[in-house]
């Protein structure tokens, strides 16, 4: 199995983090249920259906139904989690998680897995780059990336204690452990993983530890970035940003998301809004393009998102700050 | 969020226990002198707002009336009790129908029907749970409201709970693949506490369903689909109140109301037109001639 970046420390499963998390809230609260769509496996849910055996709604191969069902028992007093491979939860049932959902503000969790290109070779059917795109238009829908296991556990006990909607985006590939212990993750909440005055490295999900990486390339030629752990894509952490905006000379947005309407999108915008032309902006993502056939590895340098193409691109962007 | 209508929640007791207490005769004619009143305040409603999707109001009207009046499990001085029976309004543009019936029921003042679809008003023209007391989701794009209600009955089921729950569709609404996601996992699910009405006007808004894009043999599909299927005239409230018994087949049920679009309304009747035509003022009055 690949890795988003090169490293030697220890790597772990998002998804496992996810589901063992899951098992242990609904050992304490008898309305967490789950709705899936045959993706028991995919989703890691295997534990969970043995230990819960009917509070695995699974629908089959319908994800329109799989969505309407999850806003259904939210109405019937149950905290449902939808889980599915991100493309279809979100594409297939975007309406779904448009009316029935976020309109509704059912108390529902989507949880997308595998997201961004972890799918590399199986084609852009299969990656789910327009994810972050498509939920941060509509209102009212929490979207959260979570970096590590920890940031997942406290993703899932964050998003059930909510009155309305969360998007939970999980990665399929195992990645470090980024967040310091005790880290807590609060709603629409960054957290600043490096200070550094020179430009600040805005990084998300599967992202997070190569802009760390990124970081200690950049210290040993004399640039000091700041490295933001960006969980949270709505609501944004509107407050922090602003304050990056106002003390760094460049802003580098790091996503395994397309660059339309995603983190680096909102990052820009907000920026755009200052009087000033500073900071330098630049947006490292998926660009205007389907993903050609290649493994996820190869997607993400194909796309610049490895350590290196960090680096070039915070240069540059100091260069022309 | 609109408020209860304490008075007129104690009409709405009052009628609810008058007709339960009914020899099956008085229960007909005191649902139809109720329905008829809802044809005509729902007329009322589309005549303030010059909009609405009037021929789709009518045929349901008989439906609403019966479920709310004489088979609902509810409060409406309490809307979100936990054990309450639910009603998923699917075809979402009929809104102009419910709030006529939640308002008589008192969800909410019968006084707000005039703002309907007005500037700021939560009387949208498709309905809203967070505005509208009484509504149970947001509808309004077609081929939601079956998946939500089977995921309402499916809760009752994981609860150990009672509670019915009924889901208006109309006809056309049908040619929406995700229904039929729905029917397959109803009936897997085993859910005979949910009951999917199907409001047969055999009219969608272009043209015919059957010149449109064919439903027939539609009982059959849906008991092929693993539904008790029960077919019945929708404005024959002997035939309605016998549609709604709880299902005892173990299966979900799904009740064909063969309707007419614009039922009431002699104008209107059966033509296509009048999926969401304006009436005039001559014609409200011819209209209102009818049904007062």
């Amino acid at each position: 199995m690949s890795t988003a970046t090169p490293t030697k420390a220890p790597v772990y499963d998002n998804r496992e983090a996810f589901a063992d998390e899951l098992c242990a809230l609904a050992r304490e609260d008898e309305r967490i249920v789950v709705v899936c769509n045959d993706s028991v496996g995919s989703s890691k849910l295997g534990g969970f259906r043995e230990e819960f055996g009917p509070r695995l709604v699974n629908v089959g191969i319908a994800e329109q139904n799989m969505v309407g069902v999850g806003a259904g028992l939210a109405n019937g007093g149950l905290v449902p989690f939808v889980s599915s491979a991100a493309p279809f939860l979100t594409g297939r049932s975007l309406e779904q998680v448009k009316a029935d959902i976020a309109y509704s503000q059912y108390p529902v969790i989507l949880c997308g897995q595998s997201t961004g290109m972890a799918y590399g070779e199986l084609g852009p059917t299969h990656h789910s780059v327009e994810d972050l795109s498509w939920l941060r238009a509509l209102p009212g829908l929490d979207i959260v990336v979570p970096a590590d296991r920890a940031e997942t556990r406290q993703a899932v006990r964050l998003a059930a204690a909510r009155p309305g909607p969360t998007y939970i985006r999980v990665g399929r590939f195992k990645v470090p452990d980024v967040t310091p212990e005790g880290h807590v993750l609060e709603r629409g909440r960054w957290s600043i993983l490096r200070e550094g005055a020179d430009v600040a490295l805005v990084a998300t999900g599967t992202m997070v530890h190569g802009a760390l990486v990124a970081a200690e390339t950049l210290a040993a030629s004399g640039i000091e970035a700041t490295v933001v752990n960006a969980a949270y894509i709505a609501p944004l952490d509107l407050d922090l940003l602003d304050e990056l905006a106002g003390r760094v000379e460049a802003i580098v947005s790091v996503e395994e998301a397309t660059l339309s309407g995603g983190l680096g999108a909102a990052v820009a915008s907000r920026i755009a809004q200052r009087p000033t032309t500073r900071p330098a902006v630049r947006l490292l993502g998926v660009h205007d393009e389907f993903a050609p056939t290649g493994s996820n590895e190869f997607l993400l340098d194909y796309f610049g998102l490895t350590p290196e193409k960090i680096v070039e691109a915070s240069t540059e962007a100091l260069r022309h700050a | 969020m609109l408020s209860v209508d304490e008075a007129q929640v104690a009409r709405w007791r009052g009628l609810r226990d008058e007709i339960s207490r009914a020899a099956a005769a008085e229960k007909v004619s005191l649902l139809a002198a109720e329905a008829t009143r809802h044809r005509a305040d729902n007329l009322r409603t589309i005549d303030a707002a010059q909009q609405g999707h009037i021929g789709g109001d009518m045929s349901i009207t008989d439906v609403l009336t019966t479920l709310y009046y004489a088979v609902l499990d509810i409060d409406p001085g309490d809307p979100d009790a936990d054990g309450r029976d639910r009603l998923v309004l699917s075809k979402g543009h009929c809104a102009a129908a419910l709030y006529t019936v939640l308002s008589s029921c008192g969800y909410f003042s019968p006084s707000e029907l005039p703002t309907f679809m007005a500037p700021l008003s939560p009387l949208n023209g498709h309905p809203n749970r967070l505005k509208v007391p009484g509504v149970e989701a947001n509808t309004g794009p077609l081929g939601h409201g079956l998946p939500i209600a089977t995921g309402i009955a499916k809760a009752a089921k994981l609860r150990g709970a009672s509670n019915r729950v009924f889901v208006l569709l109309g006809d056309g609404e049908l040619q929406e693949g995700s229904n039929w996601e729905a029917f397959m996992a109803a009936s897997h699910f085993k859910l005979d506490n949910l009951v999917a009405v199907v409001d047969r006007n055999r009219l969608q808004q272009g043209a015919r369903t059957e010149d449109t894009n064919s439903l027939d043999p539609l009982p059959e599909r849906l008991s092929a689909f693993g539904w008790e299927v029960r077919e019945i005239d929708g404005h024959d409230f002997t035939q309605l109140l016998a549609a709604f018994t709880p299902s005892t087949s173990g299966r979900p049920v799904a009740v064909v109301a063969h309707t007419i679009k614009g039922k009431g309304i002699s104008f209107m009747e059966d033509d296509v037109a009048w999926h969401h035509k304006v009436p005039s003022p001559e014609q409200v009055e011819a209209a209102l001639k009818e049904l007062v």
